[in-house]
Formats: C-alpha cells, sequence, structure tokens
C-alpha cells in the first residue's frame, strides 16, 4: 500500500443498532468523542419506537462531536412504514447541521439535489448503473450492502463515477434483515405495538441459536442480525485494493473504543493481520467471519474458521 | 418537513388479478383460468425465482405472448434481482430482449436499470417489483419521478390502513400481494439466504437455494439444514416444510420455537371489498416456482372471488369452497393475513 492510501482511509463509527437507555448512549458518545474515527452516524436507524433520544438530542450529541473534529452525519431509518417515519425522515433530511445518509428511496427523493448526501447500506447499490444515478442525485459516499464480496465492491468502483467514496462494513454483528413484525417482542408474547420496549434488555441483541447449538443469529427488534462478528481486519490492503476508502465499525455493549484502536494502528500500517486478528479476539462478542468479502457465504471464516458447536454427524457440502 | 398531500379517494375499480407462471403450461391455465396478467422470468438469474426447470426461453415467451394476447390477457416479464457488479449488462441485455419480445410490462426492482429501460425503450411500461422496497408513497412517487413507473408492487410490510394512505397520495397503480408464500422481511431487504448459502434474492435471485439444501435423518428426528446450518428438525407427526430460513425453529434463551413466522401462506380473500374500496388496482399471486395445478387452482379461485367482489362488494363473502381448494395448495395448510392485520407485526 502507498502513503496516500494510508492517509486517505477513514473511520468511521457506524450507527447504533441496538436500544440502549439514554444515559448509556450519551456515556458511549461522550467516550467516543475521544476515538480516533473520522465519522460518526448518529440517530435510530432500526425502530421508529425506541424513543430514549429525540432527533434533538442527537443533534446535540453531533455537535459535541463536531467540536471534537469528527464529522458527522444522521442516517435516516432502515425502514419506512407509518406517516409519522415519514415526518421523521423528513426531519432528519432537512435537519440543516449534517450531512445525512439516506437508507430508502423516500430519503433519496427529500435529498436528491439539496447538497451532498451519504448513499446508505440499505439502498441496495450492487452496480455502477445504480451508483452513477445516486451520484447524479447528490451521493458524496456510497456504503456498499454487507453481501458485496470484495471483487464485487472492486467493479462497482471501477466503472462507477469518479471521486465518489466508497463506505464498507469492516467490523460488527452484520445487519442482515429489516421486518414489519418485531421479533423481540414475538419472543415474549407481545405484539409490536404493546412492545414493552423490551429490547431495552438486550445491550448487544437477542441471541438465537441452531437446535444442535451453533449461534447463528441475533434478534434486534425488526432487525436480523448475524451471531457472528464480521471483522475486515485482516484484510485491509484488499479493501484499500478494492476502492474502499472508509471503514464502518458498528457500536457494540463493550470495547468500542479498543475495536476503533486496533483498526486505527492497522489503517495505519502498524499491525500485521495476524496481530489485528489476536488482539480483536478478546473484544469481539462471538467468533469472526468474513465469508462475504470473500465471495462466500457470509457466515464462513475464509482463514480456517471452526464453527461453533456443529455435530459430528454433520454432512458438510 | 412532510408533504401533506391532499386526501382524494379514487373510484374504485375491478382489480386485476395477475398470476404466476413458471412454464408455459402454467401460463396457459393462468389466462385459461381468468387471469388479467401474467409474470414471467428468463431462464437465469435476472428473476427472483431463478430455479432449475423454470422459467422462459424467447421462443416460448413469444408463443405465451401471443396466447395471452389473443385472449385478452397480458404478459409480464420479472427482472427484479439486482444487476451484479461484473455482470449488470447483462441485465441491460434482458431489459432490451423484453422490450423485442414485445412483452406488456416489465417487473423491476432496481434503480439503475429502470433508469436505462425508461431511456432506452420509453414506450416500455415499468412496474417497481415488490423487491424494490417502496414502503411508502414518497418511495413510489420517487420511482414515478425519475422512470416513469405505471404500477408498484407494495412490500408485504404494510397494514390496511397504512397500503391505503399510499395509494390515496400517488398517481402510480398499486398492486398488492393476495395470495401465496409470506415473506417475513421487509423484500430487496433480506440477507439471510446469502449468510447462510452465499445465494440471495438480490445477488442470485432465490431465497434458500435447493443445491444448499440437505435433509438427514438423525436419532432426533428428520433434520433440514441451509449451508450446513440445521433449519429444523421433524418429528413423525410434523410435516416437514421446505427449509426456508425464516421458516425454521430455532433456540432463543432455551425456548425451541418459530422465531420468525410459523409455516404459512397469506390469504387476503377476506380482505378483497377493503382492498378494491381502497383503490388497489391489481392483486398478486405468489408462486412462480408451483406447478399448473396450484396456479390453476388459486386462479379459478381468485378469479371467481375478485369477480363477486366487483359485481356486489357489499355483499361479499368468501366461499367455503374457495377456502378448501387453497388449502389444499398452501404452505403449512395454514392461512393467515399477515401484516395487512395489524396484530402479526
Amino acid at each position: 500500500m502507498n502513503a496516500t492510501a494510508m492517509e486517505t482511509t477513514k473511520l468511521a463509527l457506524g450507527p447504533l443498532l441496538y436500544y440502549w437507555p439514554r444515559e448509556a448512549v450519551l456515556a458511549f458518545y461522550r467516550e467516543a468523542a475521544g476515538w480516533p474515527v473520522d465519522s460518526v452516524y448518529l440517530g435510530e436507524t432500526v425502530c421508529s419506537r425506541r424513543r430514549e433520544l429525540k432527533l434533538a438530542d442527537w443533534v446535540a450529541i453531533g455537535e459535541d462531536l463536531a467540536r471534537a473534529g469528527k464529522e458527522v452525519i444522521l442516517s435516516t431509518a432502515e425502514l419506512i412504514e407509518s406517516d409519522a417515519d415519514l415526518r421523521t425522515m423528513h426531519a432528519v433530511a432537512g435537519n440543516g447541521a449534517f450531512r445525512v445518509e439516506a437508507n430508502d428511496m423516500a430519503a433519496v427523493r427529500a435529498l436528491a439535489g439539496k447538497g451532498p448526501f451519504v448513499a446508505g447500506p440499505f439502498l441496495n447499490v450492487y452496480n455502477a448503473g445504480t451508483l452513477s444515478l445516486l451520484a447524479g442525485l447528490g451521493a458524496t459516499r456510497w456504503v456498499a450492502p454487507v453481501e458485496l464480496s470484495r471483487d464485487g465492491i472492486a467493479a462497482v468502483v471501477a466503472e462507477g463515477p469518479p471521486g465518489i467514496e466508497t463506505e464498507v462494513f469492516a467490523y460488527g454483528r452484520l445487519p442482515l434483515a429489516v421486518s414489519a413484525r418485531c421479533f423481540t417482542a414475538r419472543y415474549n408474547n407481545l405484539t409490536k405495538d404493546h412492545c414493552e420496549f423490551r429490547c431495552i434488555e438486550h445491550p448487544d441483541g437477542l441471541a438465537l441459536d441452531t437446535q444442535d447449538g451453533e449461534h447463528f443469529l441475533i434478534l434486534n427488534g425488526v432487525q436480523t442480525q448475524s451471531a457472528s462478528v464480521q471483522s475486515l481486519a485482516p484484510v485491509i490492503d484488499e479493501a484499500r485494493a478494492a476502492g474502499a476508502n472508509v471503514l464502518r465499525l458498528s457500536p457494540q455493549s463493550r470495547h468500542t473504543g479498543e475495536v476503533v484502536a486496533v483498526f486505527r494502528d492497522a489503517v495505519a500500517g502498524a499491525l500485521g493481520a495476524a496481530e489485528a486478528v489476536a488482539r480483536l479476539a478478546p473484544l469481539m462478542p462471538a467468533a469472526a467471519c468474513d465469508g462475504y468479502w470473500h465471495g462466500k457465504p457470509g457466515i464462513e471464516l475464509e482463514r480456517g474458521r471452526v464453527r461453533e458447536h456443529v455435530p459430528e454427524t454433520e454432512v458438510r457440502p | 418537513m412532510a408533504q401533506a398531500a391532499p386526501l382524494s379517494p379514487k373510484a374504485p375499480a375491478r382489480m386485476k388479478l395477475v398470476c404466476p407462471a413458471g412454464t408455459p403450461p402454467a401460463l396457459r391455465v393462468a389466462v385459461d383460468n381468468g387471469a388479467d396478467d401474467v409474470y414471467l422470468g428468463f431462464k437465469d438469474e435476472t428473476n427472483a425465482r431463478n430455479f432449475a426447470g423454470l422459467n422462459f426461453d424467447d421462443r416460448s415467451i413469444r408463443d405465451g405472448v401471443d396466447y395471452a394476447h389473443r385472449r385478452g390477457a397480458q404478459v409480464l416479464v420479472a427482472l427484479n434481482t439486482f444487476p451484479q457488479p461484473s455482470t449488470w449488462r447483462k441485465w441491460r441485455a434482458a431489459v432490451d430482449r423484453a422490450a423485442d419480445l414485445g412483452v406488456d410490462a416489465i417487473i423491476v426492482a432496481d434503480a439503475g436499470l429502470l433508469a436505462y429501460a425508461s431511456k432506452t425503450h420509453p414506450q416500455l411500461r415499468l412496474h417497481l417489483s415488490v423487491q424494490g422496497s417502496a414502503t411508502s408513497h414518497e418511495a413510489i412517487n420517487f420511482h414515478h419521478e425519475h422512470f416513469g413507473i405505471r404500477r408498484a408492487v407494495l412490500p408485504r410490510v404494510l397494514s390496511v390502513e397504512q397500503a391505503e394512505k399510499a395509494i390515496q397520495r400517488t398517481p402510480v397503480d398499486i398492486e398488492v400481494f393476495g395470495f401465496g408464500s409470506l415473506s417475513i422481511m421487509v423484500e430487496g431487504r433480506c440477507a439471510l439466504s446469502s449468510y447462510a448459502t452465499g445465494e440471495s434474492p438480490n445477488t442470485h435471485g432465490g431465497c434458500s437455494p435447493a443445491k444448499a439444501i440437505r435433509w438427514q435423518q438423525s436419532p432426533r428426528g428428520l433434520e433440514s439444514r441451509l449451508g450446513g446450518v440445521l433449519i429444523d428438525r421433524f418429528g413423525e407427526e410434523d410435516h416437514p416444510g421446505y427449509p426456508t430460513l425464516c421458516r425454521g425453529r430455532f433456540v432463543v434463551n432455551g425456548d425451541t420455537y418459530y422465531p420468525f413466522e410459523e409455516p404459512t401462506s397469506l390469504n387476503t380473500l377476506e380482505l378483497l371489498p377493503r382492498l378494491q374500496a381502497m383503490g388497489v388496482k391489481a392483486i398478486k399471486i405468489e408462486g412462480r416456482q408451483r406447478s399448473p395445478v396450484y396456479v390453476e387452482t388459486v386462479t379459478r379461485v381468485w378469479r371467481e372471488a375478485l369477480d363477486d367482489c366487483a359485481r356486489e362488494p357489499q355483499r361479499f363473502r368468501v366461499k367455503p369452497a374457495w377456502q378448501e381448494a387453497l388449502a389444499g395448495i398452501s404452505e403449512g395448510r395454514q392461512c393467515t393475513l399477515g401484516a395487512y392485520h395489524r396484530p402479526w407485526k
């Protein structure tokens, strides 16, 4: 890698995907102000019923982070269903202070032609044609869908519009799906409208295992995540070569600052792949995966993953 | 700031019946039994039912268009997956093919592909696929303003009240799902399948691909695995279903249950008068992967129901014979109203 690439690779703290008590959120971002990240994404992207923080609170957090030198980006919701959801989206889009990450086409419509925005990971940008369209509407950065492989990202970047920033999901449990149904409420035999906000009891989501004991998924309200933690720490050089210039790190309830520090060292070229993996291992809430990056099932780990609790009788293809 | 569009009720009109065809025989029985529109796909990953033995080549599409047009039906081609990075030109070629074959509309999810189609084939009617994840009138109107879409298929996530509001605020005709396999996740927003198998609807045109499935007998029962992941385990009394990931039984805090959804089918027959009154323009039947017998049964029942509803909506009653016929072909033999019924959420 060359010195320019090292200098220009940014670290971004992704939006908080879980529901934490207000004080925990405020404390988290007070700490984040001192972490070596370049961009911080803020706002509630998963569930409109989560109201520990209002938009004004997120803006206030953003102002503190901006004073600490961070580039602040407000994210819109992953799923818009109701009029209230639309009003919230417009309030975020029109916040006037910070750049906005659009996570559905209603948000793109609200932001189009009104200045730079970020094309979020849920916009399904799988090809250069779609990326060019969004760039024409004002997107100055795009976040690749989690399914896109290294080669896929490289192909989009190679044929896509020049100058647009490319961000990849470099660390964290992968947001895999969203539903109208709340699976945390369902687990508690509650409906979404009367959910009692139970996801606040699960600061890293609710673990779902297979019947033979494999840690498989995480229920996070209406969102479903991977149980394994995707980590691109061992392949940062590959990510740069593919054209990624922003690495997204997804918040978890513990050790996020230390994870950021590992990635900062790795980006600066001060850590080998093996050392990065070793330093991250005790900071991760579950085993690592990176299959998507290598064009394989996302659950896999390229360099010799031993999947947990898989029975002896299993027939692997 | 939210745009407060006026609520202008649209005059109820007869709803179109949109039926699936995975093969030419299915297309013919759909047309013969009263489908207004039949939708189908090419034999490749440009459509979201990319399964072996399914779908159409150019000749069978020409024949199908001819068969349908002679009987007053229309043919829609689903190009409803996301063009992949290195092969995206293949999807553009598929749009050109569909236009050349004289189909009545194409059903598209990807914004870039819609842009191409609207620019290159301005006469070709565009429908926004459910995979386009347009869950509000504003998202639908985005596609209308930029690509001139004429119809949009609503994701199966909205309640009846939410769907009605969307209809009132868009000039685009709205199609909703009436019957078939129920998607638990927002269409176009689910990567569970690729997490376990490397292939998803967005990337390869299929969920839980057959080649990733293993069935095996174990001391604890018959096990179904997807990409090696145990999806479910069946006893003697169970009816083993296709191991779609979101229909599996998993364990949360020691409880073994269906964390996402039981194996059920969506069936909105009882909502027909309401859907008609609120201005839904078309009802979609899921199931291009299903047999001609399925297509024949479901088309016949829904044609009769839609005709009854159009004739005398106030007196519309779901006939037991319809429900019986549909129950025989439903997944898991149970039916649900899904998200249309708010407590489902």
